[in-house]
């Protein structure tokens, strides 16, 4: 950079280059484009000092500052956690039926529970927690396995019907086909229609009412009410899971259905699991 | 500027006068740049002790390579699902690997670790998402659910912009050059066996049936398999081996055991 005449009357040096008649001028880089450069080497020299970069025989320098990214989000959770630590130690020590008179549980678990609910729940029971075809309704007091506190959370927990939990909730349903002839399907069929409303043929549903009794009466009861226990849902009350028209009954008592829902007690921690059992048990059906 | 009025130009640069003796180093340089040859050599050099620098050490480096347990290489049926993942463009939308960030791992679990893909031909890391994270939906979700949800999103996530892939349930698939592809990732490093290559076919349809024969699945590829009709019709379909794939992902690493060391 060579350093430029101060008259101005005088031509400036040029690199002594010609093209063409076009020759350049040689004048220094900007002060300040110089100063900054120097200090973008001074910055990266300091850099790979300060944070992990250079390779040795065994390992890598780790840098005086000590960053970490697994140290890093490691500590977001932590600090996280003990911000509501507080409220999650009470959420998880007071008995599960009692969370729903305490205001502050109850204001704590709406919000982080539908957190929670929309994170993992949702794409099943959906957005709105209506559900959808073999995906049970949460807002109505129609429950498979029950609608208490106590029921919802271990639903939660464990699941239903999965390979994970040993505690799951089971159940299953005979796939009739392989039991019932064809037409003990159509008259059985035609009564759980006339449980709820209006059989396709009323002379099927008479003669069905024996069928019921001797194959179905034993988890769903004789009045068909179900029984919560088994996880054999009430089928007198027109709330259909997989739907209770007459095709998808056949198919239902033909083939039998098996929904599975996950445990979540090894992706969400106990007050996740509390907060979210809460949260639904609030939603309109909870009992 | 007219040429007559500018001053006259030093000998030196006007190439009419003598050069000085010596040369400096940066006076060579011409040579490189008048031969492109050469330049193109002494180019490739310099990327190559760029390379060497970054990437070489990454193989030897204890801080990079974190052995974890509960690794193993892909069952065929989960393989064949994979290629499917690709082929259908699976990623273009879904990435498989959950950064360390706090809302990450809320929302999706445990970060990813290196070691989770070093079976994968090519992994399937992302910078971009339009569906979730998918690095760890197994057993998130229902068999059932993935079959509703390929056949229709929309009916189980209605705000879902995903496409309809009901198709893969009427593809039936048989294992017929599954010996040859476990084969060529072996080539690139994963650990099959040979007894594993040989029994390929046969763990490929053992999958799929609970009453069948697993015994030498699991011995093969130890139990955490899930063996299941996971489509739930008979016969092995596209959507078998895309559900099979899909409800492993992310579930090998027992994180309830193993704590990743903070500095790697």
């Amino acid at each position: 950079m060579a350093k430029q005449p101060k008259d101005k009357n005088q031509e400036p040096e040029t690199t002594g280059h010609e093209w063409d008649g076009i020759q350049e001028y040689n004048n220094p880089l900007p002060r300040w484009w110089v100063w900054i450069f120097y200090a973008t080497i001074i910055w990266g020299i300091w850099y790979t000092i300060a944070y992990p970069a250079w390779p040795m025989i065994q390992d890598a320098t780790s840098g005086y500052k000590g960053w970490s990214t697994r140290a890093n989000v490691e500590q977001a959770i932590q600090e996280h956690e003990a911000a509501n630590a507080e409220i999650n130690e009470k959420l998880t020590s007071v008995e599960l039926a009692s969370i729903s008179e305490d205001p502050e549980l109850m204001a704590y678990s709406r919000s982080a529970g539908e957190a929670v609910f929309e994170t993992w729940c949702a794409q099943c029971h959906g957005s709105g927690a209506a559900g959808a075809k073999g995906y049970p309704n949460l807002l109505d007091n129609a429950w498979l396995w029950g609608g208490s506190m106590e029921a919802i959370h271990t639903t939660v927990k464990h699941g239903i019907r999965n390979e994970e939990d040993p505690d799951a909730r089971y159940s299953q349903m005979p796939a009739f086909g392989d039991i019932l002839d064809e037409q003990q399907i159509d008259q059985v069929v035609n009564y759980v229609m006339s449980m709820s409303g209006e059989p396709r043929d009323a002379e099927a549903a008479a003669a069905g009412e024996e069928v019921f009794v001797n194959n179905c009466a034993a988890c769903h009861m004789e009045d068909g009410t179900g029984d919560q226990f088994q996880g054999a849902p009430n089928l007198t009350d027109a709330i259909w899971l997989y739907g209770g028209d007459y095709e998808t009954l056949t198919e239902t008592v033909t083939n039998s259905r098996f929904g599975v829902m996950p445990p979540w007690d090894e992706r969400l921690s106990d007050a996740e699991i509390r907060a979210v059992s809460a949260y639904v048990h609030q939603l309109g059906g909870g009992q | 500027m007219s040429s007559d009025k500018k001053p006259p130009m030093p000998e030196s640069a006007s190439g009419a006068g003598e050069r000085p003796k010596k040369r400096s180093l940066l006076d060579r340089h011409v040579i490189l740049e008048k031969n492109i040859t050469l330049l193109s050599i002494f180019a490739f050099l310099v990327v190559t002790v760029g390379g060497i620098v970054q990437i070489a050490p990454l193989f030897w480096l204890e801080n990079t390579i974190e052995d974890v347990e509960g690794m193993r290489p892909y069952t065929p049926l989960e393989l064949t699902g994979r290629d499917i993942y690709i082929r259908e463009g699976c990623y273009v939308c879904h990435s498989q690997m959950v950064r360390p960030m706090r809302d990450e791992v809320e929302r999706y679990g445990h970060y990813s670790l290196a070691a989770e893909s070093q079976y994968d031909h090519p992994f399937q890391w992302g910078s971009k998402r339009t569906g979730p994270d998918l690095a760890r939906v197994g057993g998130r979700y229902s068999d059932e659910w993935h079959v509703d949800h390929l056949r229709d999103p929309q009916a189980v996530v209605p705000e879902s912009v995903m496409p309809k892939y009901g198709y893969l349930e009427d593809r039936m698939i048989e294992p017929e050059y599954i010996e040859d592809r476990l084969w060529a990732d072996r080539m690139v490093g994963v650990p099959y066996t040979d007894e594993m290559i040989e029994n390929a076919a046969a763990d490929f349809e053992a999958q799929i049936d609970p009453f069948g024969d697993v015994d030498g699945l699991f011995e093969r590829y130890g139990e955490n398999v899930n063996v299941r009709n996971f489509d739930g019709q008979a016969g092995i379909s596209e959507a078998d081996a895309l559900i099979a794939y899909l409800q492993m992902l992310g579930t090998l690493v027992d994180f309830s055991t193993f704590t990743p060391v903070a500095s790697r």
